[in-house]
């Protein structure tokens, strides 16, 4: 069983964020960098996977040279390999494109299992799993928030919304975007980081892959939401006043 | 869960390597996930956090800067780091880890036969068994030099006498590593638990290190066979030589209790707010103890990086050690007073956790030569005069 997990390396939580020169993207200065959060969890199921299963874990990751720090960390955790592409900016490429570039990477691993987190910490568009899949010509099941190996393939859960799940059993090779919380994640243990050292990162790039940055839906612009206040006095007498404020909070806030 | 983001005013993490932030990242959440939940509770009960030892050994705390029989191998810095982690947590903590990777670990590897290493490392590497160091007695502190434990052979055996005090973990320990004068001078042994004649108790009613297990010994005419003296454990020199590895990390462990001290204040007073409704924050006379304690953390992780690297390249000597243990525990302990002060009447309650780390700072203060001992230490390289008598 080869499982290849894709990992994305993302501004840590609660750092303070500032829109670069650019106007597209933050500025990495003082920033400090970790794993998007469902990732971790996609890496720790694949590692729960080999550990019941045999097999092997690599995981694949898209982005600048300071991703080995990253990916190190994966390797610690006990994965077996790595796949960096090897790319200064991710934000020049949309969801499709970047995931024409994972694609390349992993059709030449033929790999059994595919996963990724559900959504990116960074930019969520929550697309990059799914329309790898398609590429991939895979099964998909999103939102995963538990795996069993089947005679057939692999059940999943899925979650959905209201506190309600799904079932369904996909034939493998199969994608699955994992959801957050779907496990306990391990410790990289310091025996783990020694060991890290000597495992194999490969490099890649975007030309060698065949991909080249672009994509129909570019991101234009980034900008911290804007913060307006704005008071509006009801007028005429309470029932009056309560009847009108009902409406603005049905129709123009939608709050109820 | 508070995720502590690091104490880092001048970019120092770009001092640091790949594999050293992996380390760190490591013991930050140990710490976070492990400790921080806990450390009220077992500071208050007195009693060490449940599982902790086996915790650590897991993830490979215990002796992680020696080689083999299973030990991490890491360098100086990663295994700085990690103490500094363990004791923004707790400076209980971060002894329980000193104590057994420097204090039993470090002597039987350098010290021991490799019969010793096998039995011994691999064990108190996972967790599985706890050692104990014990020099100190009643009546010879700051001056081991003159211990009155004695060992004297008979056939096969040594026979022990005597006592030592304050021993960390000493009730608890499977494994003793205890230094006794024999007719040839000062010489380590390894004296087992169960040991007929060898006898620990818990000392009750200590206001620090509440976290941690401090004991005495007793040797009644305890019989340990020759194959327990560690062959190498020569003289008090080698006792010492334990000490500069513990040493070594204290001076990194306690920059933790001051970052933990220093960012309580500075979050705090930027929230609590008095005259005018202006945060504490805003005063000059609350900015300046800040600014005080940010700039001689700073300095402290330098000295400590410096003497980590220096450490690496062979080249740390037991005065420079002196002067980072002495340095770092006395800004330490500034900064638990003085954040202390800044909270206030709530900086007295253990919700927060200036009084905790300051309680047990004194203790660190203490042990491993005292603030005075290393400034005659440091006074004595610089003179070329010993001034201890
Ligand atoms: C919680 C705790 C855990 C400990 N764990 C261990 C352990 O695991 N193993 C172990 O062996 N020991 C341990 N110790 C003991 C510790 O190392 C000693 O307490 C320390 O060496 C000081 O000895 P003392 O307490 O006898 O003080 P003393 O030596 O009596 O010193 C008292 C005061 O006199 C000063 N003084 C003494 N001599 C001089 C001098 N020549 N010049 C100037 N000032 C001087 C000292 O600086 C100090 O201020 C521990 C202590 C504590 C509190």
């Amino acid at each position: 069983m080869k499982v290849i997990v894709a990992i994305k390396q993302v501004p840590s939580r609660d750092s303070r964020l500032r829109v670069d020169g650019s106007g597209r993207w933050i500025d990495p200065t003082d920033l400090t960098a970790e794993i998007n959060e469902p990732d971790a969890y996609a890496l720790e199921e694949a590692l729960q996977w080999k550990e019941k299963h045999g097999g092997e874990v690599v995981v694949l990751c898209a982005g600048p040279a300071g991703a080995t720090q990253t990916i190190r960390d994966a390797l610690a955790k006990g994965a077996d390999r790595a796949l960096h592409i090897e790319e200064e900016n991710l934000t020049a490429y949309d969801s499709l494109r970047l995931a024409e570039l994972l694609a390349a990477a992993i059709r030449a691993e033929q790999p059994d299992l595919v996963l990724t987190g559900l959504q990116s910490d960074d930019l969520g568009y929550g697309q990059t799993g799914v329309i790898l899949a398609e590429l991939l010509g895979m099964p998909h099941g999103t939102i995963i928030m538990q795996t069993e190996k089947t005679a057939a393939g692999i059940r999943v859960k899925r979650e959905l919304e209201d506190g309600w799940f799904q079932f369904v059993e996909l034939p493998l090779p199969a994608l699955l975007t994992i959801q957050s919380g779907i496990n306990k994640l391990r410790y990289s243990t310091l025996m783990g980081i020694k060991k890290a050292k000597s495992k194999e990162i490969k490099a890649l790039t975007p030309a060698a892959l065949g991909v080249t940055p672009g994509g129909a839906a570019p991101l234009e612009k980034l900008y911290a939401p804007q913060r307006g206040k704005q008071s509006r006095l009801i007028e005429g007498d309470a029932r009056k006043q309560a009847a009108e404020l009902v409406e603005i909070l049905k129709h123009e806030v939608r709050a109820i | 869960m508070a995720t502590f983001r690091g104490v880092d005013y001048m970019h120092l993490d770009s001092l640091l390597s790949e594999q050293e932030l992996l380390v760190r990242q490591t013991a930050r959440r140990f710490v976070d996930e492990q400790i921080q939940p806990v450390i009220r509770d077992s500071f208050r009960d007195g009693k060490p956090p449940a599982g902790l030892a086996r915790q650590m050994g897991e993830l490979g705390f215990l002796g992680a800067n020696l080689d083999g029989y299973g030990c991490a191998g890491m360098s100086s810095v990663e295994y700085g780091l990690v103490m500094l982690e363990l004791e923004r947590g707790d400076s209980g903590v971060r002894s329980f880890a000193s104590v057994q990777g420097a204090l039993v670990m470090y002597p039987i590897h350098a010290y021991g036969t490799e019969e010793q290493r096998q039995n011994w490392l691999p064990r108190l590497q996972s967790g599985e068994a706890v050692g104990c160091f014990g020099l100190t007695e009643p009546g010879f502190g700051s001056n081991p030099a003159g211990m009155t434990t004695t060992a004297r052979r008979d056939g096969g055996h040594w026979v022990l006498n005597g006592e030592k005090t304050w021993i960390t973990n000493g009730s608890v320990a499977d494994v003793a590593v205890v230094w006794a004068r024999t007719e040839q001078g000062i010489h380590g042994f390894l004296v087992e638990r169960c040991t007929p004649g060898f006898s620990a108790s818990e000392l009750h009613g200590k206001l620090s290190m509440r976290a941690s297990v401090t004991s005495s010994l007793a040797f009644s005419d305890c019989r340990i066979p020759s194959a327990n003296q560690l062959p190498a454990a020569k003289g008090l020199k080698a006792a010492l030589g334990c000490l500069t590895q513990a040493r070594f990390g204290i001076g990194w462990g306690v920059i933790g209790a001051a970052m933990d001290c220093y960012e309580s204040a500075r979050q705090y007073t930027t929230i609590r707010k008095q005259f005018d409704d202006k945060p504490i924050a805003a005063h000059q006379l609350v900015q300046e103890k800040l600014a005080w304690m940010i700039t001689e953390i700073t300095k402290a992780q330098l000295l400590a990086l410096h003497c980590g690297r220096l450490k690496d390249q062979g080249k740390l000597e037991p005065a420079h050690v002196s002067m980072l243990k002495r340095n770092n525990v006395a800004m330490a302990l500034e900064c638990a007073r003085l954040s202390r002060d800044l909270l206030g009447a709530n900086g007295i309650m253990d919700e927060y956790p200036m009084m905790r780390h300051m309680c047990n700072l004194e203790t660190v203060k203490t042990y491993e030569g005292t603030d005075h001992i290393h400034a005659l230490v440091i006074g004595e390289k610089v003179t070329g005069i010993a001034a201890y008598k």
